[in-house]
């Protein structure tokens, strides 16, 4: 059984070949109906509009159906079940589950008692690979993935999409450009794994120093949590905020990247000029779910 | 064992059946006994000694207990605090078994995972899985890495 739990699973070729697929479900090149059969499961114990949504219009353009539960449903089904059991019995109902949970490696463990393929919707502060394989696949659309120069700014201390997207990219020969506030650098351990894994990674004090170096610049979330007030976070923010007078000299293809919502990160200015390809980046998450989603019931 | 310590203080019984474990890692004598689940109120014979000097190791504790053999699990959480340990099984007061440590390749149920947002830190039916790398412990699930302190996570 094919389940999706995290990006570290996979190698190369199984990148590729899941991006190849994504590009033929983008340009219709696949059967309309191809999962009518098919009835899948999104659990979603923790809430999100953007994944959920995507999963659904997925499996609907394939022709398949989808049940759900959101979080405020999810918690009452469990009342004090666990989430092994609740899978076991969600399996006997269903081809495939999608799963969204709060606790780090719940997608793992719900992979161990699934009778049917999971495919890991963000669990916590962990995994989310489906993002990574859109930001991928996003990047792969304008240009090879090989040896390009990628800055991940932002949270990269807790933001799992920028852990997995970094590992990720360590298999693509890329270099990767860390700005990050302090406290909010990646961890130690994050960037030795990549570095073990070959890549090289270069700290950079602010975004200015970085972006004429870059073909993708991809800007994460800073929450306000994560700050002892506001004024240090408003501090912050708005010196780690992208607006379109840092784009003097910058490369033509650059690429501005974001998973989605941004709160202040990126200016809306940003939006009318060449560089900005978040929108399309979410859009290619209905290409990219379609592929997995094919890939784990056909 | 020598009946009559040569300055003329400390007596320690031998055993007559169950375990010595020699070699520990100077200083970890405690958390062993604490992995065993060896409290104050324990009844068998125990003996337990500390910073001895050790031709090997220059220092190493001792830990003799009467009447117990120990588990697989036990052994893999010693291996953990002491990787040079030997146990020694004691039978009829002579050693018929001698046999090192080793740390097997996944730790399952043995080390608990700092990560607090970490599913096996709940309620749910699963063990704690650790790969052993050489960087130190991975959960398989959460993915953290645990480097140091491995001795206060054992469970
Ligand atoms: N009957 C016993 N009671 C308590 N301790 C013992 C007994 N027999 C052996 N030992 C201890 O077990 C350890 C291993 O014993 P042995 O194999 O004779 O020595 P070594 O490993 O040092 O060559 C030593 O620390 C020894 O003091
Ligand atoms: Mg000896
Ligand atoms: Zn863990």
């Amino acid at each position: 059984m094919y389940h999706i739990i995290s990006i570290r699973d996979f190698e190369r070729s199984d990148l590729d070949y899941l991006l190849d697929r994504a590009g033929e479900f983008d340009t219709g090149k696949y059967r309309p109906q191809a999962l009518d059969d098919k009835l899948v499961a999104l659990l979603f114990f923790e809430p999100s509009t953007r994944t959920r949504m995507s999963f659904a219009t997925a499996m609907a353009r394939l022709g398949g159906r989808s049940i759900g539960v959101d979080s405020v449903e999810a918690s009452s089904i469990v009342k004090g079940e666990t989430l092994a059991d609740t899978i076991r019995v969600v399996s006997s109902y269903v081809d495939a589950i999608v799963l969204r949970h709060p606790k780090e490696g719940a997608a793992r463990l719900a992979s161990e008692f699934a009778s049917v393929p999971v495919i890991n919707a963000g669990d916590g502060a962990g995994q989310h690979p489906s993002q990574t394989l859109l930001d991928l696949y996003t990047i792969r659309q304008s240009m090879p993935i090989d040896g390009t120069d990628v800055g991940l700014l932002g949270d990269l201390r807790y933001g799992r999409t920028a852990h997995s997207l970094a590992l990720a990219l360590s298999l693509y020969g890329v270099t990767l450009h860390t700005i990050a506030p302090g406290g909010l650098e990646m961890p130690a351990n994050i960037t030795l794994e990549l570095r073990e894994r070959g890549m090289e990674v270069i700290e950079h004090a602010n975004v200015e120093e970085a972006i004429r170096e870059l073909d993708v610049l991809y800007v994460t979330r800073i929450q306000r949590e994560r700050f002892p007030d506001s004024a240090s976070y408003y501090n912050v923010a708005s010196s780690y905020r992208i607006t379109p007078d840092l784009f003097a000299g910058v490369r033509d293809h650059l690429m501005i990247l974001h998973p989605l919502p941004r709160a202040g990160e990126i200016d809306p200015a940003v939006d009318q000029t060449p560089y900005a390809r978040y929108f399309e980046q979410a859009r290619n998450g209905v290409p990219v779910r379609m592929a997995l989603l094919h890939e784990v019931m056909k | 064992m020598t009946r009559k310590d040569p300055s003329g203080g400390l007596i320690i019984s031998p055993i007559r059946n169950g375990t010595v474990i020699d070699h520990i890692t100077a200083g970890e004598a405690l958390n062993v006994l604490r992995i065993l689940g060896i409290t104050g109120s324990t009844r068998e014979c125990l003996s337990i000694a500390t910073n001895v000097r050790s031709k090997r190791m220059g220092r190493k504790d001792v830990v003799k207990i009467e009447n117990r053999e120990l588990r697989t699990e036990e052994v893999d959480r010693i291996a953990l605090l002491a990787p040079q340990a030997k146990i020694n099984i004691i039978r009829d007061y002579r050693v018929v078994e001698k046999k090192g440590v080793e740390i097997p390749e996944i730790l399952k149920g043995v080390v608990r995972c700092p990560n607090p947002g970490c599913i096996t830190n709940t309620n749910e039916p699963v063990e704690s899985t650790f790969e052993v790398l050489p960087k130190g412990l991975h959960c398989l699930y959460c993915d953290w890495l645990v480097k140091d302190d491995i001795a206060n996570h054992i469970i």
